[in-house]
């Protein structure tokens, strides 16, 4: 494996940080020894770890390890057998439902498969949050088409999902998560079963939203070298694309977890993450 | 092992019992509060009630015709064929209309609802719409269960009246009586208590179709067999629980009402 890059700050990291006032830095999301179970066969068990402001989360780990279980507890969609977990500094883990439902819409969420409705266009699809909240049509409409153009999808407004491919149906699901502005990012597996091509196409969506917005995320992977491109690369606003970072500077603010069989094994920089010791991480990186 | 068995379905039983009682209750309080989805409330009606009249309104038909050349064969033996409107009026209004309607509209609707619910589990669209902040139960589950309660009221009197018209029908044109006498023993021979009965069954059946179809749906597991198994679970349940509780409200009406 080629030498490791030194994590130095990337130019357009940089430009955010200076003499503005100290950002909020408490976390965004706080896991503490949480585990869960189905059917009394443990999926995740005392599983630690926090999301800071605009820091980007990359979970990897084999199929089946429970990934996806986790990023569905980090919103409250599925809810701990143990431990504690805080978003936005509010305990969630025995929080009513009811409650829960704002502090989702403060959270944007990117589905496996898009999980887009069948029965809604594009436009419902995307405006979804804004119709609930009954905002008027022609500002929900300018919305959804400021969200299209982001995915580079304006052209799909009137269409049903029926008639868009796997990785249209993705960048629709971005579009989606990204109309309300969320505070948090979760992706589950945005690239799972694309071509390469389009993965990449995602991957920079991904680093836009990263780079532009700052959003803080979490992202569930099992793809390296999507997670390595996310590290070694910014996303280029004058350019309108995604750029290599120089030789041996990665993204700080990017940073990864890995889970094996529902624990923990790993949490650190891309750095330590080559520069491992265990077993199992050398194994799944190689 | 057996033993293990009979405990492990039991618990399950119980279990189902208990989310099932919640589920339904959760969901009819949720008429009470807002935010009401009155929108969805209106496509279902619309899928429900007029989705659902031909199909009601064939079999209305078709067993009051059914009942009249039935009760004539037998009420020939007596010379009582007069009140052959007075035997189908009271049955339809009474038993039939509610029940066969309630069991037409199941076998429809609440194997939609919960095909239409367990996809959306499976393809993760329920909990897309929790994550975007919106209450499935209330969006989805509510509308439903409010529409099929309405609709199966008015959808119960068009087989009552489908169901004496088909039994005039087969009362002048295959048993060759009088239609006058027919139509006016039939409609002489109702009391309000044969109507009360009539129109709270589909009260009752209308909030099982939509609670248990929905319910069914909503707890899908296992892919596309998965949502299979939930429609035929929510079909057959839905049916036998339609009898089931109308036997039990037959039992209580005739206790409030007895016949003269």
């Amino acid at each position: 494996m080629s030498e490791p890059p030194a994590s130095v700050q990337p130019d357009s990291v940089e430009s955010s940080k200076g003499t503005a006032p100290a950002p909020d830095v408490r976390p965004v999301v706080v896991f503490r020894n949480v585990s869960i179970a189905f059917d009394d066969k443990p999926v995740l068990e005392d599983v630690s770890f926090s999301v800071a402001p605009g820091e980007t989360r990359i979970l990897l780990g084999p199929a089946g390890v429970g990934k996806s279980v986790l990023l569905k507890l980090v919103n409250g969609l599925l809810r701990p057998d143990q431990g504690s977990i805080q978003l936005f500094g509010q305990e969630i883990a025995n929080m009513p439902e009811a409650q829960l439902f704002p502090m989702r819409t403060r959270t944007g969420m990117v589905f496996q498969e898009g999980a887009l409705f069948d029965s809604l266009t594009v436009r419902d699809n995307v405006g979804y949050q804004l119709i609930s909240e009954r905002v008027p049509d022609d500002e929900i409409d300018a919305r959804v088409h400021e969200a299209l153009r982001f995915v580079e999808l304006d052209d799909t407004f009137a269409l049903y999902p029926a008639s868009l491919s796997g990785g249209m149906r993705r960048r629709v699901a971005i579009a989606r998560a990204l109309i309300h502005q969320p505070e948090l990012l979760l992706y589950d597996s945005p690239t799972g079963g694309l071509d390469p091509v389009t993965s990449t196409t995602i991957i920079e969506l991904v680093m836009k939203e990263r780079d532009v917005y700052r959003t803080p995320s979490l992202m569930v992977t099992h793809r390296l070298q999507d997670a390595f491109i996310l590290c070694t690369h910014r996303f280029d606003e004058d350019q309108g694309c995604m750029v290599p970072l120089p030789q041996g500077v990665t993204n700080p603010d990017t940073t990864f977890l890995m889970l094996e069989e529902g624990r923990l094994i790993f949490d650190g920089s891309l750095h330590e993450l080559l520069h491992t010791e265990n077993k199992f991480v050398r194994e799944f990186l190689e | 092992m057996a033993t293990n068995n009979i405990e492990r379905t039991a618990k399950q039983l119980v279990l189902t019992a208990q989310d099932y009682s919640l589920f339904a209750w959760r969901a009819l309080m949720n008429l009470f509060s807002p935010p009401r989805y009155w929108p969805e409330y209106l496509v279902q009606s619309d899928i429900v009630g007029f989705g659902s009249a031909s199909i009601v309104l064939l079999s209305g038909f078709f067993t009051g015709g059914v009942l009249a050349l039935q009760s004539a064969a037998t009420l020939s033996q007596f010379g009582a064929t007069a009140v052959t409107g007075q035997f189908v009026s009271i049955t339809m209004i009474r038993e039939l209309g509610p029940v066969l309607t309630g069991i037409m509209v199941a076998g429809r609707n609440a194997s939609s609802m919960a095909s239409e619910l367990g996809s959306m589990v499976v393809t993760e669209q329920i909990d897309a719409m929790r994550a975007l902040g919106v209450d499935p139960m209330r969006k989805l589950v509510t509308p439903r269960i409010f529409a099929c309660i309405s609709m199966l009221f008015f959808l119960t009197i068009v087989a009552d009246a489908f169901g004496i018209l088909g039994g005039g029908f087969v009362t002048v044109f295959l048993n060759h009586q009088d239609g006058t006498q027919y139509f006016s023993k039939a409609w002489e021979s109702l009391r309000y208590p044969d109507i009360i009965q009539g129109l709270v069954k589909p009260l009752f059946s209308g909030y099982i179709i939509a609670s248990v179809g929905c319910f069914y749906g909503m707890r899908t597991t296992g892919g596309t067999q998965g949502v299979g198994r939930s429609t035929i679970q929510a079909v057959v349940n839905a049916s036998v629980s339609i009898i089931l509780v109308d036997f039990l409200v037959t039992r209580v009406l005739l206790a409030l009402f007895p016949p003269l």
